[in-house]
């Protein structure tokens, strides 16, 4: 295989990792525990199928993808800041929901127990190389510059400067009159855009929704989250990293180096790694999950 | 003197479910002026001072500032409105920068990204014209504390306050720290801008106030200027009676005199010191040396007293010896028992008992029942290999609760409901009320009413009556005058004096405690 | 006098509290869950008490249905108490679905080496050890780097999940399969009986003797945690790791082995379907157990007697999926446990509030009265 066709594989499996772990990146720099990734990319990547399917455009598609992230969004939003509930739990149980409505409405709509009838995706006309063909998807581009706009939003503007206070000392925050629930639910909802984005990804490049489909990137993308320290750069060369390591086990398939097993297990046992401090110590935001 | 009025508080009333903060609390303060808020702890001074700032909305009562009602606002109106707020607790922004934490929440920006370069200019500026200095660009987690609290004040000073509130600022400075702050404060009010400086430290009062309001109880109960009042006035309207601790000559010198001859003859007697430390040296959370080569010894039946300001190595002392805290050098020995390889467990097993000073943190397990607090630190003494023994448990609890008087006296009843002053009974009777033979007490009074002062005072003194070596730390100046044998000041994590507690009263204590004499 | 009065103040009473605090949160929960599952209900077109009829007919209504709901709360106890146990200390165990996998992978693969002739108690003891020391093995990774390095144990034990489950199943596969299938050959010896074998009626269900292994490990939780000093102190790290340590208690050394102990409990679990179901191991098995014991613990107040209670609940509504998934999508119940995890998680701060600001207010009273007299 090619160099040039190893960085346009490794940029596809990266996108949804980079959408995501952007989201991921915003959710816990102001304070709230990224638990749901997984759960938010999956409703996202059903939004997009029912969108698209029904629009018969991928635009749809992303509209009916941002439109079921943030239900899922809001239902994290009322419970951890109205009712203060654990993070963690919140987290787990949103993934639940997300597989269990998923599965309920494949069923409701498509009256199937495994996937969508095709929808349509982006640039599915484009003659000539396949790889590249992938590239007239916009949400690829979205991918490609959401880390790095992030980076630009926490580091260069008030609305980042008051997030990362936010996510560090609440109490602070509040003390100057930075209102502190508010601001943590534009992170959020900024945060469940682009994780279902991520989803849309998925399910518009395959033109269907199947069960399941998103297979635990989410935890891929918070890992990268963690392992990136949470500066959205360094999360960005994860993402990239982890997915680098996929695409050579795909391409490697045939040699049987080592078995695909343990590919799989290198961004977590990467992050596990970090935290325990062995190269760097990974210091999540001081807020973070905190409910008082 | 100007006679406009800056702030006038009228009957405010602030109430946390049962619990009432404050209650008629009054307060009146001239533009232009510095006004000390005083009273003692848990007086309900900061809690008034929230209500003023906008944190906390009044249950009941008025406010007005610069003459217009703002009953009711909020933190933004206040700062809107020129008044700001450094807390004792500073609120600020460890990874942040200095100009950062400054600009927070106001901004000067270019377009949508914040106009950096502008923003340290400012602070810059500020920082030079009122007498700041910090670096604009350090992380406010590399500062150190006196430099930390500068930022506070710049943050205030930067959102235009004109009315500075002050919430015990110098409970963590240095001497010369503090008369830095004091000529900022002084300069600030020659410019018009009015201060308020909440407070518990008379020397601090005297020396830097323009008018006095005192509150005891959640009330404000006398206003006076300082040009024309003395420390014992102020002191005697913030214990609500003539001060029958140190502050006054008669008792306390009678007591500590007996004291004194008790001691001499119990010293004679004793062969061994209950307690004696060399050369310990002790870091603190930030890696520095916060308590280095220190030495003494309590005798039995002698109750060695700390004073000092707050922060100078006290609570590491503290935990050092109870186990809580590596030591880098140095020995602790409890009469022949060294400490060395043993951990907190064997250490209370060994003879020592510690009332810490925080009962929230460390003394009580607020979600567990009485009974069970009650035996915190000794649970391997209360089970078997059946399990815990449940009725030696609940007979412990009966006893205790009754020997100690603590209310209400349900066994069962979680420690969190019990108000302050039978929670610290909690702690006081599992501590005292069991065999041991050297007593660390931190803070035994803290945030606790005066009945419960005056029971918890009796059971030191009649711990110390029986031949344990108590050793005692208190902000509480009078509270360490009225108990102590001896009294070691302490200042930058040594004792910079020790001397018995007959030769000393609180004005002569003063220099050492803020660490003019030496 | 003081202290002869005790008050009878109805709100300050422990007794009432406990029992407020105990189910107050999970009946508004399952409330809720009722409702939103009557809704999904009639998106379907069927009218939910036809499904809410079926789905008990389908478990506690017949003997096969109630013997497959004893099975799947057999499995659900454990990680419950494996989630419960771990966060009476403080610590979230996310890790048990994986911890519960390998538990089942030590089980079935000793049971796969021990001669055929090896006594059957024998054989059930030795193999109930090696499920539990595998589960704690896992569970001790994250122990030790959060008590070694403050690592935060809920993202390790997330982690290791994935790790665990991918060698489980690069062992499975490229190792030790029965050709075709993704299962370990089976055990010689040490299997659990089913109970249809002593009681006729549960013919054909799953449920077997492990789950008297899983009631006696509450019954040891609940003496543990409220009857023992390293209970006490287990639960002291958790409400007040500051005081415990002031008590004398060596926090990070309960971190650790209550992270252990957690890991143990979750590959107990394991026995259930290798010894009790299948006879060995089979990629795949715990299915989402492990994660559902968050559930379980949560709706069970953390207190290992409602774990059994909740256990029946959460496996009533997993084998009801089935019983109505002619007339509604089995992942009807799905949804309707994340709406109780939701609805509980929710519930409780605000619910604890409420109590704490009713005792508090009581004991001021009773204060009062206990002074006046």
């Amino acid at each position: 295989m090619s160099a040039l066709s190893f960085v346009l594989q490794t940029i596809r499996i990266a996108i949804p990792y980079l959408l995501a772990a952007a989201g991921g990146v915003m959710s816990e720099r102001v304070g709230i525990i990224a638990l749901g990734l997984e759960g938010l990319m999956l409703s996202g990547a059903f939004g997009a199928a029912l969108g698209s399917y029904y629009g018969h455009s991928a635009w749809f598609g992303l509209l009916g993808a941002l439109a079921a992230g943030l239900v899922l969004t809001s239902v994290l939003a009322v419970a951890t800041l109205r009712f203060r509930a654990n993070q963690v739990v919140v987290g787990v149980a949103l993934n639940l929901l997300a597989v269990g409505a998923t599965r309920f409405f494949l069923r409701l709509v498509f009256d199937s127990a495994s996937n969508s009838p095709r929808v349509a995706g982006f640039g599915g006309d484009v003659s000539g190389n396949a790889m590249l063909a992938s590239f007239a998807n916009p949400v690829v581009w979205i991918g490609i510059v959401a880390l790095p706009a992030l980076s630009w939003l926490l580091y260069r503007t008030p609305f980042g400067l008051r997030a990362r206070a936010v996510g560090e000392k609440p109490e602070a925050a509040a003390s100057l009159g930075v209102a502190v629930v508010p601001l943590r639910l534009k992170g959020l909802l900024i945060a469940g855009s682009l994780a279902s984005f991520g989803g849309a990804y998925l399910a518009l490049d395959q033109h269907q929704f199947s069960d399941s489909m998103t297979a635990g990137r989410g935890f891929i993308a918070l890992a990268a989250v963690i392992f990136g320290r949470w500066e959205p750069m360094r999360v960005a060369v994860a993402c990239i990293l982890f997915a680098g390591a996929e695409t050579l086990q795909i391409q490697l398939q045939g040699a049987q180096l080592i078995p695909s097993q343990f590919v799989e297990m290198i961004p977590y046992v990467l992050t596990i790694i970090a935290l325990a401090g062995v190269v760097g110590r990974s210091v999540a935001p001081a807020a973070l999950g905190k409910t008082e | 003197m100007s006679t406009t009025v800056a702030v006038r508080m009228t009957n405010i009333a602030k109430l946390f479910g049962a619990v009432v903060a404050n209650r008629d609390a009054s307060l009146e303060v001239a533009q232009g002026e510095i006004h000390a808020l005083v009273g003692e702890n848990g007086a309900g001074k900061s809690t008034l001072m929230r209500v003023l700032s906008g944190m906390y909305a009044p249950d009941g009562g008025t406010i007005e500032v610069n003459g217009r009602d703002v009953t009711g606002w909020k933190t933004t109106d206040a700062i809107a409105a020129g008044v700001g707020m450094v807390h004792q607790h500073f609120m600020l922004v460890n990874t942040l920068t200095v100009a950062e934490n400054v600009v927070l929440g106001q901004e000067p920006s270019s377009g949508m990204t914040i106009d950096m370069a502008r923003s340290i200019a400012n602070v810059r500026a500020l920082s030079a014209t009122c007498g700041l200095l910090v670096d604009p660009n350090a992380r406010v987690a590399d500062l150190s504390v006196g430099e930390a609290q500068r930022v506070e004040i710049l943050k205030a000073l930067y959102r235009g306050a004109k009315i500075l509130i002050l919430d015990e600022p110098t409970a963590v400075l240095s001497p010369p720290e503090v008369r830095e702050l004091w000529q900022v404060l002084r300069a600030l009010r020659d410019d018009g801008g009015t201060v308020i400086l909440i407070t518990h430290k008379l020397d601090e009062v005297i020396d830097v106030s323009d008018t006095i309001t005192v509150m005891r109880g959640g009330r404000t109960v006398a206003r006076m200027a300082t040009a024309d009042t003395t420390p014992r006035d102020i002191a005697k309207a913030m214990v609500g009676r003539e001060v029958a601790l140190a502050l006054d000559a008669s008792p306390g010198i009678q007591v500590t005199g007996e004291n004194r001859a008790r001691r001499a003859d119990a010293s004679s007697k004793a062969l061994r010191d209950a307690l004696s430390v060399r050369g310990l040296t002790v870091r603190g959370d930030r890696g520095t040396v916060v308590i280095s080569d220190l030495s003494f010894s309590v005798a039995p039946g002698e109750v060695l007293g700390i004073a000092g300001v707050e922060g100078n190595g006290q609570t590491e002392l503290l935990e050092a010896i109870a186990g809580l805290r590596k030591t880098e050098h140095g020995l602790i020995m409890l009469e022949d028992t060294s400490f060395d390889l043993l951990d907190v467990r064997e250490r209370a097993d060994a003879g020592l008992s510690h009332v810490p000073e925080d009962r929230h943190r460390r003394g009580l397990v607020l979600d567990y029942s009485i009974a069970d607090n009650l035996i915190l630190g000794r649970q391997h003494h209360f089970s078997s290999r059946r399990g815990l023994d449940r009725a030696r448990i609940d007979a412990n609890a009966s006893a205790q609760i009754a020997a100690f008087d603590i209310r209400p006296p349900m066994p069962e009843l979680a420690a969190r409901a019990l108000s302050g002053g039978n929670q610290q009974k909690i702690v006081i009777a599992r501590e005292i009320g069991r065999e041991f033979r050297v007593l660390l007490a931190a803070q035994p009074t803290r945030g606790v009413d005066v009945g419960a002062i005056e029971f918890i005072h009796a059971q030191i003194r009649a711990a110390r009556d029986a031949g344990k070596g108590i050793l005692l730390v208190s902000a509480d100046l009078p509270e360490v005058l009225a108990l102590s044998d001896r009294i070691a000041v302490m200042y930058g994590g040594r004792f910079v004096t020790v001397l018995p507690a007959a030769e000393c009263d609180a004005e002569m204590l003063g220099p050492f405690m803020t660490g003019a004499a030496a | 006098m003081s202290g002869a009065s005790v008050p009878s103040a109805g709100s300050a009473n422990p007794l009432m509290q406990r029992f407020l605090s105990a189910f107050l949160a999970p009946i508004v929960a399952l409330a809720i869950a009722a409702v939103i599952g009557d809704l999904l209900i009639l998106t379907f077109g069927e009218a939910p008490a036809t499904v809410f009829r079926l789905l008990y007919e389908g478990t506690w209504g017949n003997p096969y249905g109630f013997g497959q709901v004893l099975y799947k709360a057999t499995t659900l106890t454990c990680t419950g108490l494996a989630f419960a146990m771990a966060g009476r200390a403080g610590l979230f165990n996310v890790g048990a679905e994986s911890q519960l996998a390998m538990g089942g992978f030590a089980a079935g693969v000793l049971g796969m080496f021990l001669p055929a002739s090896t006594p059957g108690v024998l054989a059930t003891v030795l193999c109930l050890a090696a499920a539990m020391c595998a589960g704690a093995t896992v569970a001790a990774v994250p122990g030790v780097l959060r008590a070694k390095f403050g690592a935060s144990e809920v993202i390790v034990t997330i982690m290791l999940n994935f790790v665990v489950l991918a060698l489980l199943n690069w062992l499975v596969a490229a190792k030790i399969h029965v050709p075709e299938t993704l299962h370990t050959p089976p055990i010689l010896s040490g299997g659990v009986a089913r109970l249809s074998a002593s009681l006729p009626a549960f013919h054909g269900s799953a449920a077997n003797w492990t789950l008297l292994i899983a009631i006696a490990a509450a019954l040891v939780c609940t003496w543990y945690l409220f009857r023992t000093r390293s209970g006490y102190e287990l639960r002291a790290v958790g409400l007040q790791p500051d005081a415990a340590e002031y008590g004398g208690v060596r926090v990070s050394r309960v971190l650790f082995t209550t992270m252990c102990l957690s890991g143990a409990l979750a590959g107990l679990g394991g026995m259930n379907f290798v010894l009790g179901y299948k006879g060995y191991y089979e990629e795949g098995f715990a299915g989402g157990a492990g994660f559902l014991g968050i559930a379980v613990a949560l709706v069970g107040r953390n207190h290992p007697l409602g774990i059994l209670l909740a256990a029946l609940l959460f496996a009533t509504l997993s084998q009801g999926g089935l019983a109505v998934n002619a007339l509604v999508p089995k992942q009807l119940t799905d949804i309707l446990t994340a709406v109780v995890i939701l609805a509980v998680a929710t519930a409780v701060p605000e619910v604890q509030k409420q109590l704490r600001a009713a005792v508090a207010s009581a004991a001021t009273l009773a204060t009062r009265k206990s002074s006046a007299t």
